[in-house]
């Protein structure tokens, strides 16, 4: 494991408006992640751990304490450039996979090269690699609708990777899954973590993920309990 | 901003059929439009050529006491031809025209009418003037079939006509109708009796005078008002008709508004629709690199899409009906007697490129602002929730 940390949290707290009140849903978290790790963020419901994984994902803003990705102060971001990190340098991996329904598997997985503005040929080399990855090369003209579970998740998994990410967040990916699937999937994101060292951060309470995982942060109550590193 | 265009179409090709429904009232209404304005572009120039064709040319001098809602002005409505127009007259390119008023007596009835004198060989109106230039036993006249229907007139019958001359001494004469013509132009048929120039100017005791003068073109207005005569350019003698056009037009887009309206909040009720329906797609895009004002963007571009494709629709069906429509024209089912302007019993629709272009901007604008109206909610999202698809 590499020292360089692409995650740094300090004193890290989220709270919500609730009612009258408010909720605080991550209470100063302290946390370090380097390069090409296989992390997850391990928690019952309401622990914290998807708030954090959307705040390191530049999709939500901490309220105190800091965040930095990639060197980048979450909190200081503007949505241009924090759609620029989101667009460049992470992929996201979700539990109902968030495909887009009228795009072919093909056209999913090119989506984030688009935005990137990468050249046809370049476009189509890296998609038929990445859906190689994870072996739907025979599916490209499908549709999600036409698809199982699993191979939706296969898809989601190459549309983070196409573009070789730096960090992938990955908010229960096997939730949906049957046994089976949830280790292909698994096997997949691990390689790929092997082959390419991008740094996975998972948010689960999957046994199945769990057991794949190198390195457990446990949350509890929005702050964190246990970090064990195998 | 091109991915945007291409994201949005794909997505609202595969709405399907909500789509298909929008795009066809859309693509009514397009069509509705260009053929409704299309008779109003057609009525206006069949009106102004029908005008000049047979009443104003190219436009007209008229003395300057001369006022055609008024019959009482045509007493002192009359000058000699002016030296400057007789080689204009005498090329063909000016008509004088004597008018007075007078009375005919069609079987035993009496009937208030306007005597016009025109000579009878120029040919710079569709009057069929050349019918006066022949000898019967009586003043030959021309009239407009109108003026003939309601005073049951044919041709060869004998009347008397009375009129006053220049001193105001009544005299009488009898007139033969060697012609009846049908026209458009309600303003040269009905109560109007035409008869040779020289045999007005003898009757009223006006030798070589007339009220007004019709030029074929555009080339005398250069010269402007001259001595007691006021130029009338063709602009200003088809200005009434512009505005009962531009009334019409009023009237007519109250009409296809209501069809636009209900067609552009059926796709406004789509864009909400889709806003609530696709929050999850909406965070994914977030998610994947775009931010929410360039989500807004691809929504309003998908809404304001609806009129491209119903553009294209419109077109398929649209091209061979208003082809058609403007072949066969429309039966307005009044006569211009009673209407009191020039207009066709067919209308034909004319179709121009500005007609076309101005609709298809028209109802992308309309488009592209009820799309934008409910997309502006994206920006308020938190994606965080909309990618879980919780409703916000």
């Amino acid at each position: 494991m590499e020292n360089i940390p692409v995650i740094k949290t300090e004193r890290l707290t989220k709270i919500f408006p609730m009612g009258k009140g408010e909720f605080s849903a991550l209470k100063g978290i302290d946390l370090k992640l380097g390069t090409g790790e296989f992390a997850g963020l391990i928690g019952p419901s309401g622990s914290g751990k998807t708030t954090l994984l959307n705040i390191l994902g530049s999709l939500d803003s901490p309220s105190d304490g800091k965040a930095l990705v990639l060197g980048q102060s979450i909190g200081k971001l503007t949505a241009k450039e924090a759609a620029k990190l989101r667009k460049e340098k992470i992929g996201f991996i979700f539990q109902s996979y968030n495909l887009l329904q009228v795009h072919t598997v093909y056209e999913n997985v090119e989506f984030p090269l688009l935005l990137l503005n990468y050249s046809a040929n370049e476009r189509k080399k890296l998609v038929m690699g990445a859906l190689e990855w994870v072996g739907l090369t025979d599916k490209i003209k499908q549709k999600p609708p036409q698809l199982s579970g699993g191979e939706c998740q296969r898809v989601a998994i190459a549309r983070a990777m196409v573009k070789t990410p730096s960090i992938v967040l990955a908010d229960e990916p096997t939730a949906n899954l049957d046994a089976v699937n949830s280790h292909n999937i698994l096997q997949t994101m691990a390689r790929m973590n092997e082959e390419l060292k991008t740094t996975f951060l998972f948010a689960t309470h999957d046994d199945k993920v769990i057991g794949y995982l190198k390195r457990k942060i446990y949350l509890k109550d929005g702050m964190i309990d246990k970090d064990v590193t195998n | 901003m091109k991915l945007a265009f291409k994201l949005a179409f794909k997505n609202l090709i595969g709405a399907g059929l909500r789509t298909w429904l929008n795009v066809i009232v859309l693509s009514f209404s397009f069509v509705i439009i260009i053929a409704a304005k299309g008779i109003l572009v057609g009525w206006d120039r069949q009106a102004k050529n029908d005008m000049a064709d047979w009443e104003i040319g190219g436009g007209q001098y008229w003395h300057r006491n001369y006022d055609p809602y008024d019959a009482f002005s045509l007493s002192d409505a009359h000058a000699p031809v002016p030296p400057e127009f007789k080689e204009e007259i005498a090329n063909g390119n000016m008509v004088p025209v004597l008018i007075t008023q007078g009375t005919i007596y069609p079987g035993g009835r009496m009937q208030p009418v306007l005597i016009k004198g025109i000579h009878p060989k120029q040919n710079l109106l569709k009057l069929p003037t050349q019918n006066l230039d022949t000898t019967v036993g009586a003043i030959p006249a021309i009239i407009g079939a109108n003026m003939a229907r309601a005073n049951k007139l044919q041709t060869g019958d004998y009347l008397t006509i009375r009129w006053r001359d220049a001193n105001g001494t009544f005299d009488a004469a009898e007139i033969c109708i060697t012609q009846i013509f049908t026209t458009n132009v309600p303003t040269v048929d009905l109560a109007q009796v035409w008869i040779p120039i020289e045999n007005l100017q003898s009757m009223a005791m006006l030798p070589n005078e007339a009220t007004v003068f019709t030029f074929r073109d555009g080339n005398l207005i250069r010269r402007g008002d001259t001595g007691e005569w006021k130029l009338m350019t063709f602009e200003t003698l088809v200005s009434e008709v512009e505005e009962m056009i531009k009334t019409k037009s009023a009237g007519q887009a109250i009409f296809y508004s209501i069809l636009l309206i209900l067609a552009l909040l059926a796709i406004f009720d789509t864009q909400v629709l889709s806003i609530f329906r696709r929050q999850k797609e909406i965070g994914t895009y977030v998610a994947l690199g775009y931010t929410r004002g360039q989500v807004v963007g691809l929504f309003t571009i998908e809404g304001a899409m609806n009129a491209i494709l119903a553009a294209v629709v419109g077109a398929i069906y649209g091209i061979p009906f208003l082809m058609w429509f403007a072949k066969k024209g429309i039966s307005l089912g009044v006569s211009s007697a009673e209407y009191g302007f020039a207009i066709a019993e067919t209308m034909y629709p004319v179709y121009s490129g500005s007609l076309i272009v101005g609709t298809t901007i028209l109802v992308l604008m309309a488009t592209t602002i009820v799309s934008y109206w409910p997309s502006r909610k994206i920006a308020k999202m938190n994606p965080t929730e909309a990618l879980r698809g919780k409703i916000q």
